[in-house]
């Protein structure tokens, strides 16, 4: 046998294997360009910024500058704040935000479920829900201070009010929206109207609410930096409100970068149980 | 007892009256009359939209008649009863629950225990071959054993009247035969009485016992046809038969010309 013939079957299997190797490759390269690019650009505009702010072409006691914001970090970490430790601000900040997070979407949801399905409810306190939903309910923080004081029952009260809406909202939709068919599909199986409510409508209200807690843990997080800000004894929005009171803009900064790593480790714990309660959503319509 | 010797089924002089969202009446059914004995299986076609659904809420007590009386086992209908099973013409089975704990539903919402649900369930599955897929999702299950799932559901809480709104008219040409056998198979076992309502006439006639034709909305029973085909029967098979030919041509005489009538309705209400 020539040698041409017995290397022409081989060619033949490599080809497809191949392929899918190339294609896999360019998936892989193009993955290490988005991430270099996104650490390019971050690099660049926080870079931008210091040269700027040492060149003096912008004011650095203003606009302070991405190393003493780093510095400021740093001195939090290592020696604390004037307030105590860092740590015992992020908890006491947390505390705050979680406590009256779980308050307002517990509030919420049996709220929203509960005039989703009884429609004489509803019609009652229909309007009531409206006019309340319309006062800009930041302003009512101060209020809060007044009835509550400095420690954390004010903040959590604006918490509380800032996630209420959303998810009551949502949890209403949820509910007024479930298939009527599933509803009229569990009667005929036998299912009580308590029944209906907690195996029907409140599974299927899930995704409704579940996309109000995202952005309702932002809101969470807003009432009690504000109710700090305001008047309090701990906590990240006294540092920002010290830091302010002191003209130091870098530790406005700090704050607020620690606010955002905080909001993204509590998004992404979010995100993973949402993962687990949906398993059984076809994969292509999660985000 | 009377409620032994009564029809499984009766409706007398029922109406069904609707309030449209823009204020005026919609009447879907008016003076019906309709038996359904014991073990029958009825198949009810009459033009698209003309109300057949509608008579089927009322005998589910989903709905109740604006007018005249709906008997099921000689008793009137209050509410939704334990004799009754639906399937429906969507996609009605619970996303969130796997195929085994959509098919237990239906028990443990009329308090069954659950050791005895699950193997009630299991057994189910198995008769509409669905065991090996007991802990999918049905986002993960194909059209037709979505279907299978929502016959077992049904089926498992052993229904003295089963009652189809056009079941299987969203799947494909096959599948739907193939479905159609299996109906008949598991109706065999069970002495269930069924109203099976559909469009298709050649459906209904292969399904079926008793033909009854509807008329254009609002319905009212048109017409009865007895289907003499012996029993068992394959939906495929009986199709070729000559004696289904001439049922066919004979209830289509009677139901063609409703369909002309609710044609040309809709033309005039388009024109």
């Amino acid at each position: 046998m020539s040698p041409e013939l017995l290397s022409a079957p081989v060619a033949e299997a490599a080809k497809a294997p191949d392929r899918a190797h190339s294609r896999a490759r360019a998936a892989r390269r193009r993955k290490v360009l988005i991430n270099v690019a996104r650490a390019l650009l971050l690099v660049g505009c926080l870079g931008l910024w210091e040269v700027l702010s040492r060149a003096k072409v912008i004011d650095p006691f203003n606009f302070s500058m991405p190393s003493q914001i780093w510095d400021q970090i740093y001195t939090w970490v290592t020696h604390g704040t004037a307030l105590g430790s860092l740590g015992e601000q992020i908890w006491y900040t947390l505390y705050e935000a979680l406590l009256g997070w779980v308050l307002g979407v517990v509030t919420g949801v049996v709220l929203g479920i509960a005039l989703g399905r009884i429609t004489l409810l509803a019609d009652v306190l229909g309007p009531y829900i409206k006019v309340l939903n319309s006062i800009p309910r930041i302003v009512l923080a101060p209020i809060f201070v007044i009835w509550f004081g400095l420690g954390p029952a004010s903040k959590v009260a604006s918490a509380v009010v800032l996630v209420f809406f959303p998810v009551f909202f949502n949890a209403f939709q949820g509910a007024r929206e479930v298939d009527r068919n599933l509803v009229s599909n569990a009667r005929m199986l036998g299912a009580s109207d308590r029944r209906v409510t907690l195996q029907v409508v409140i599974p299927s209200a899930t995704s409704w609410i579940f996309t109000s807690l995202h952005v309702s843990f932002g809101f969470a997080l807003i009432g009690a930096i504000v109710g700090e800000y305001i008047g309090a004894t701990k906590g990240i929005g006294l540092l920002v409100a010290q830091s302010q009171g002191t003209f130091n803009a870098a530790g406005v900064y700090a704050a607020m970068v620690i606010l955002a790593v905080v909001a993204l480790l509590a998004e992404g714990l979010l995100t993973f149980a949402e993962r687990r309660i949906f398993r059984w959503k076809p994969a292509d319509s999660e985000h | 007892m009377s409620a032994d010797t009564s029809p499984a089924i009766e409706l007398w002089g029922a109406s069904k009256t609707f309030r449209t969202p823009s204020g005026g009446l919609h009447t879907a059914v008016r003076d019906l009359d309709l038996t359904v004995g014991r073990g029958e299986f009825v198949a009810v076609v009459g033009p698209t939209g003309c109300g057949k659904s509608t008579t089927l809420t009322l005998v589910s007590g989903l709905e109740e008649p604006t007018e005249g009386e709906v008997l099921v086992a000689g008793e009137p209908v209050r509410g939704v009863g334990d004799k009754v099973g639906f399937v429906f013409q969507q996609d009605a089975t619970f996303p969130w629950r796997t195929v085994l704990s959509n098919v237990m539903a239906g028990p443990r919402f009329r308090g069954v225990p659950k050791a005895e649900a699950k193997r009630k369930a299991r057994d189910w599955l198995a008769r509409v071959g669905l065991e090996a897929f007991e802990d999918r999702y049905p986002h993960q299950l194909s059209g037709g054993q979505r279907k299978r799932v929502a016959l077992a559901a049904t089926f498992v809480n052993d229904p003295e009247i089963l009652l189809m709104d056009e079941p299987f008219s969203a799947l494909d040409v096959q599948t739907r035969a193939l479905m159609s056998d299996e109906l008949l198979e598991l109706w065999a076992g069970t002495h269930s009485s069924v109203v099976f309502v559909t469009h298709d006439l050649e459906e209904s006639i292969a399904l079926a016992d008793k033909v009854v034709v509807m008329t254009a909305g609002p319905a009212t029973v048109k017409e009865v046809f007895t289907i003499d085909l012996p029993r068992p029967r394959k939906v495929e098979a009986v199709r070729l038969e000559p004696r289904f030919i001439e049922i066919y041509r004979e209830i289509w005489e009677s139901l063609g010309e409703e369909v002309r009538i609710t044609r040309e309705r809709s033309a005039a209400h388009v024109a």
